[in-house]
């Protein structure tokens, strides 16, 4: 950035300062573009690595989600919804810890536990007649499987400040590992695959997956309330913002980390319930399928906030069938939705920088263009990220110049 | 000479850890914790074989048109082009755009490993040929059956790049450098020290060598063509890994042999220590390394000594203004 120059005052070429407000609708407009310039972008990139022109990319996003027909439309879109209600439930028992800054990327060991309990509950059960009361009992148990799994790093955490990233994702793996183990234990004939419990169901008036998603909708309600509106989700801010202010007024941190975690094992319990009861039906070692750490990107890129989860997951879980589409569409790998959402998610994150940032140049009427981030360096190489990079670049004068111009404080 | 096995077997996969936590213990001197490792170990594998793909004759009884070593030379570039290229990526996002490491990290391997599984799924539609080239990587035991066939050349490499890395870290400028960068970016900046460069740096090396482990263990150690899609566990470990070795290099190369030791113990229960065990506890036993990792971060958090402790300003992005 120290570029040669004849001034009296040599001045950096770009400075930055922090952007102290900046109205909720354009921020919301510059991440809608950072969106459609993803977007865009994977429309190119999927016609050069997989040979599909621009219409039949957008149109497998319209039919991935929407269907092609009435009846599949009906179909396709619970799928949709339930998708995005897992998602959201996941993001949501995420929300309370990342709020507090406990970075746990455990979810999907903690849904994971609680799905197998539920499933044990089922699998050991039989002399429990009413379906009622062992609904009730694999509720409990996942509840209480989320919690363990949950509140055990926070435990670590609050007594010695143990590193809870690490810590919540080994925890991952031993439960995935105690999946697999109980699945040859279950499955004589040594297939591991459990096949669908033929009890524990919810009830489905309507729709099999009606309950499902207005319990979540609901959640995300009182989650909102609770975060926003509660003496303990206040606290929760306070710990997050510094955990020296809170104990300076009186706030007992280690409670609060352990209380907080608590909750997220509830809600992680809950989903892993609900994957036993509503929508699976089942357990794998795979039946989170990397939601647990989708869902930390859904709960961040909506600010920790549950009311805009909702279109955040919905997002995701919309690129995600789309692309599926796609993939089944013209046989390419399973993984290509994942490439799709990583693109989306790299535009996302990167555009927060122009909503939180304001960038200045020396000179302010020319070289405005001009783009300093060292993205052109990745030369050679598989010839995508510096194309992303390049975007990402090229984003800046589009976004921040008007800006600029039109808002100083 | 089913002991020597255990060990040397124990000890190849231990240098696929061995690879991504050198790259992370990098990178995180830099004051960057990198979640992106699994993805990256990814990619480095998938544009490795590609490059080894291409140049593997179809039919398996024609030589190639180049010199083994040179094949072997070729891919390594393009492996650590590929890492690079992640690194720079990650950079940009975390040190330019101050964007938010953990969620990077993670949006990484979600397209680290979508992309790996996209290529190697597409490597198959050619005609899998990459498989073919893993005598090559294992010179100079290319020619034996025992248990040495594991420890290929990469292995040396690895090992070579660990102690380097600790002596770079420890001993010279650049590395008193970079531990300043980590520790107190602001201190380091008013010294003089250019922090984004350092940054940029250390997580574009790191990242590069990190995908060194994924070539590794695909070409070396599994030499299967199914092996990439276990991959993305192992990049979890490398990340463990650096804790278990507090961010010492030289620390990772016995952390990592250990680490195999776990990571491979239960295939070798019944008959190494007569233990009989069934499918079912084996996999119990595969949680060890995870189980281990958990204890000595608990040890070392409880034990709280200040030179075990990871660089202080690790996870928090640098930015000038806001001193």
């Amino acid at each position: 950035m120290a570029s040669e120059h004849h001034n009296a005052v040599k001045e950096p070429l770009i400075h930055i300062t922090k952007n102290a407000a900046m109205p909720f609708w354009k921020g919301l407009l510059i991440r809608a573009a950072a969106v459609l310039i993803a977007f865009l972008l994977c429309s190119i990139l999927a016609f050069f690595l997989i040979g599909a022109n621009p219409l039949e990319f957008f149109g497998a996003f319209i039919k991935g989600n929407f269907g092609s027909n009435a009846m599949m439309a009906k179909l396709r879109i619970w799928k949709l919804l339930k998708d995005t209600a897992i998602l959201l439930l996941i993001a949501l028992a995420v929300t309370p810890a990342f709020r507090m800054r406990f970075w746990n990327i455990g979810a999907e060991g903690q849904v994971l536990m609680s799905a197998l309990a539920a499933a044990a509950v089922v699998y050991y059960g039989k002399g429990i007649t009413q379906e009622w009361l062992l609904l009730v009992i694999m509720f409990v148990a996942a509840v209480a499987a989320g919690i363990i799994w949950s509140v055990l790093p926070a435990i670590f955490k609050a007594l010695w400040n143990a590193n809870e990233t690490l810590f919540t994702l080994m925890m991952n793996y031993v439960a995935s590992f105690f999946v697999a183990y109980a699945l040859v234990k279950w499955t004589p004939d040594g297939s591991s695959v459990l096949g669908e419990l033929k009890r524990g169901h919810l009830p489905s008036p309507g729709n099999e997956y009606l309950i499902f998603t207005l319990t979540v909708l609901l959640i995300t309600g009182i989650m909102f309330v609770y975060l926003y509106y509660s003496k303990q989700g206040y606290e929760i801010s306070v710990v997050g913002e510094s955990q020296r202010t809170a104990r300076y007024i009186g706030i007992n941190v280690k409670k609060v980390i352990v209380r907080t975690m608590t909750l997220s094992g509830v809600l992680c319990g809950l989903a892993g319930f609900m994957i036993v009861a509503a929508l699976d039906h089942t357990v794998t070692t795979t039946s989170v399928g990397g939601r647990g750490f989708t869902a930390i990107i859904v709960s961040w890129l909506a600010k920790f906030n549950p009311l805009i989860m909702i279109g955040t997951a919905l997002l995701v879980v919309f690129l995600n069938q789309g692309a599926g589409q796609l993939a089944t569409t013209f046989r390419v790998s399973f993984a290509f939705p994942d490439v799709v959402v990583g693109i989306v998610i790299f535009f996302v994150i990167g555009c927060e920088f122009f909503i939180r940032y304001k960038v200045h140049f020396r000179h302010k009427n020319r070289h405005a263009a001009e783009v300093p981030a060292p993205g052109g360096e990745g030369s050679g190489g598989s010839g995508e990220n510096p194309e992303k990079e390049g975007g990402g670049g090229g984003e800046r004068p589009a976004e921040v110049i008007p800006d600029k111009g039109g808002k100083l404080k | 000479m089913n002991v020597l096995e255990f060990l040397l077997s124990a000890l190849a996969i231990g240098v696929t850890f061995l690879y991504g936590s050198t790259g992370e213990i990098i990178t995180e001197k830099a004051g960057h914790l990198n979640l992106g490792i699994p993805g990256i170990m990814g990619i480095g594998a998938a544009c490795g074989c590609a490059v080894l793909n291409a140049m593997m004759p179809l039919n398996a009884d024609a030589a190639p048109f180049l010199p083994p070593w040179l094949i072997v030379v070729l891919a390594l570039l393009a492996t650590l082009a590929g890492g690079a290229i992640m690194g720079l990526l990650y950079s940009f996002l975390a040190v330019t755009l101050r964007s938010n490491q953990n969620v990077t990290g993670l949006a990484m391997t979600i397209f680290g490993t979508g992309l790996t599984k996209f290529i190697f799924a597409s490597l198959e539609k050619d005609g899998v040929t990459y498989v073919r080239a893993k005598y090559y990587f294992r010179f100079p035991f290319n020619n034996t059956t025992s248990a040495l066939q594991y420890c290929g050349v990469m292995v040396f490499l690895g090992i070579a790049i660990a102690i380097i890395s600790s002596v770079i870290l420890t001993r010279t400028k650049v590395g008193l450098h970079l531990r300043a960068v980590g520790e107190s970016p602001a201190t380091a900046d008013a010294a003089g020290i250019n922090v984004t460069r350092y940054k940029y740096i250390a997580t574009i090396i790191g990242s590069a060598i990190a995908g060194l482990g994924g070539l590794f263990y695909i070409m070396d150690y599994a030499g299967s063509n199914e092996a990439y899609l276990t991959i993305e566990a192992l990049g979890w470990l490398s990340v463990a890994l650096v804790i278990f070795s507090l961010w010492r290099p030289y620390l990772s190369i016995i952390g990592s042999f250990i680490f195999g030791t776990l990571f491979i113990v239960g295939a070798y229960l019944p008959t190494l220590f007569g233990l009989k065990i069934d499918v079912a506890t084996s996999n119990l036993v595969k949680t060890l390394p995870y189980v281990v990792t958990i204890i000595v971060l608990v040890i070392t958090s409880i034990r709280n000594r200040r030179e075990n402790q990871p660089p202080a300003s690790l996870g928090v992005s640098y930015f000038r203004e806001d001193r």
